[in-house]
């Protein structure tokens, strides 16, 4: 597949890509400055923050992986799994409702679901956190888990509901006329044709949740129930004097992102496409 | 003489019954919307009922309108909605930015999916461990300066952080830096729906890059672009809490200078101790949010108009 480019095509085509390269490294360097930056030492650091580590060493990690940092990322582990389990199972049956019947009120339901969308969790946050305070939640995880649940619910359940709308017709009738009740044909007519919209939910809610400070901040108060990122925040201050380590902390809480995001990258595009766009 | 009721009344009563007591075929939607209905119900309308309760009260009393006057006068707050007004000047920024490496992107077929994954990468990046990277950068004698100074650019090193005249500068460079992505991938989306054959049809006619992608492009990408712009805005308004709490151990350091109202309302409440001023100032957000909220709703919906009309 050769196609012969004019010389100005050509130009075009070489400063384009120019500019690409240019964009993704910009793009790219406080990634380049934390990994590099997490296998020198202090004084590497500082002399030469631009260079590549020349003899990787590995004791910031063994210091940032100190008596805390493994209790954060469990509790972030928990938190993350289940609050993002709870919302597909409750997004996904609530979707159903909303698709599989046509109800009055059902689309202005709907449209106030999806407005709910870019309600700003801060504005959330003072009510929750003295009702919290009343039923002494406060660095319980339950209390924080549905706090996520409900602030995913209206996006998860609003893709949802636009898949389940283009399963054909016909399959669920066919169903229905072998005489599978609802929750049979649920189970086994519309979820196994879910996989990839329930995939994507999967991993923009997960890295939602994982990445998430402002909640957590307020509702993990405890030091053995504080968050991963609430964690990490703190590093800062606390070990001011070792960058490298500083560096290893950030490198380790990204980690399971990256390998997510590379794995699932189709899967996070599509769902965040799918806020700006309908029935796609 | 009795009057027997309406024939549908009859029919649908037993129907409703045996929905409710199951064990029939058809559950009706209630049943499978009512966890996450209630779910919701609680977290958001519980939320701003409460809210709206506790933003007329002090210490349990009716006060009408005084926690208003108090916010809406404390210079503190001010400050803080001039900052976010300030920080929506990123968002046409973050229109042409997206518009262009989106462009970039769909004109490019070496390397593609190579730059747009680097593009989009920012975008799933924690705020705590950018806002720590980029602290580290972005210090005095940080990397970033120290860069600078060796390529014989004194005067452009900074103190980009601690300095109060660029601070807020700086901050909106790195959401800009992180937001860019999610804008990218969003257009470029919808630049790949659009049928080749009108690009083609102006390229015949011999229209250059510019001019193609500003005449015949651009028009045709108006909605996806206004529900970015709209996006961003209700993000420089309500959503930069991170950023700043992360970049300036929850101060919005140095002195006042990256103060945003959600910083405001997090420091009433969990450090002055004046959750009802914080109730308040987060009633006043919502509001703003509100008008977004609407613009929002709209698009959405002239949107879903767009995809069945094709």
């Amino acid at each position: 597949m050769t196609k012969k480019h004019t010389p100005i095509e050509r130009s075009g085509i070489t400063s384009r890509q120019l500019i690409l390269i240019l964009i993704t490294a910009m793009a790219l360097v406080p990634g380049y400055l934390m990994m590099t930056g997490s296998l020198k030492t202090q004084e590497e650091f500082l002399n030469s923050p631009w260079s590549l580590p020349m003899n990787p060493n590995f004791q910031g990690y063994a210091a940032a992986w100190n008596d805390q940092f493994p209790t954060w990322f469990k509790n972030t582990l928990f938190v993350t799994l289940s609050a993002v389990l709870l919302t597909i199972a409750l997004a996904a049956t609530a979707a159903w409702g909303f698709a599989n019947w046509k109800w009055k009120g059902r689309d202005t339901f709907l449209g106030i679901l999806i407005s709910l969308m870019v309600v700003p969790p801060v504005v959330l946050l003072i009510p929750l956190f003295t009702l919290g305070a009343k039923l002494g939640w406060i660095s319980t995880f339950r209390m924080l888990i549905l706090v996520y649940v409900g602030l995913m619910l209206p996006f998860s359940i609003y893709l949802l509901t636009n898949f389940f709308r283009a399963i054909p017709v016909s399959l669920i009738e066919a169903a229905k006329i072998d005489g599978a009740s609802d929750l049979r044909t649920f189970r086994s007519v519309v979820l196994p044709l879910s996989g990839p919209p329930l995939i994507t939910l999967t991993i923009v809610n997960l890295l939602w949740v994982w990445n998430e400070l402002l909640l957590a901040l307020v509702f993990l108060q405890s030091d053995e129930k504080k968050s991963l990122m609430v964690g990490i925040t703190g590093f800062q201050s606390r070990y001011s004097l070792s960058i490298p380590t500083i560096m290893a902390g950030m490198t380790i809480a990204t980690l399971p992102l990256v390998i997510i995001y590379i794995f699932g990258q189709r899967h996070f595009i599509a769902g965040l496409t799918a806020g700006s766009t309908k029935g796609e | 003489m009795i009057k027997t009721a309406p024939s549908e009344y009859r029919v649908t009563a037993p129907r409703n019954l045996g929905a409710v007591f199951g064990r029939v075929r058809t559950s009706g939607p209630f049943l499978w919307i009512l966890p996450a209905g209630l779910c919701v119900l609680f977290i958001f309308g519980y939320s701003v009922f409460d809210l709206v309760q506790q933003s007329f009260k002090y210490q349990g009393d009716w006060v009408g309108f005084e926690n208003f006057s108090l916010v809406l006068t404390d210079p503190l707050f001010r400050t803080a909605i001039f900052h976010n007004f300030l920080l929506l000047f990123t968002v046409p920024i973050l229109a042409v930015m997206s518009f262009s490496c989106a462009v970039l992107l769909f004109e490019t077929h070496k390397g593609m999916k190579f730059y747009r994954s680097a593009v989009f990468l920012p975008y799933i990046l924690p705020i705590p461990v950018i806002g720590v990277v980029f602290g580290q950068l972005l210090q005095l004698n940080g990397a970033l300066n120290s860069a600078l100074r060796a390529m014989g650019f004194e005067s452009l090193a900074l103190d980009w952080l601690g300095d109060p005249k660029q601070a807020l500068w700086t901050m909106s460079g790195i959401i800009i830096w992180k937001e860019v992505g999610f804008g990218t991938i969003l257009i470029l989306a919808r630049l790949i729906s659009i049928p080749l054959e009108t690009m083609e049809a102006a390229r015949i006619d011999g229209a250059g890059f510019f001019r193609l992608h500003l005449q015949v492009t651009l028009p045709q990408l108006r909605a996806v672009i206004l529900f970015y712009i709209i996006n961003e805005s209700i993000v420089m308004v309500s959503w930069v809490f991170n950023y700043v709490y992360v970049m300036t151990n929850g101060q919005g350091g140095p002195g006042n200078a990256t103060v945003v109202s959600e910083l405001y309302i997090y420091r009433s409440a969990f450090q002055n101790n004046a959750p009802e001023l914080a109730a308040t100032a987060a009633l006043l957000l919502l509001l703003a949010t509100l008008v977004f909220i609407i613009g929002f709703f709209r698009i959405q919906r002239n949107m879903s108009k767009g995809v069945f009309d094709d």
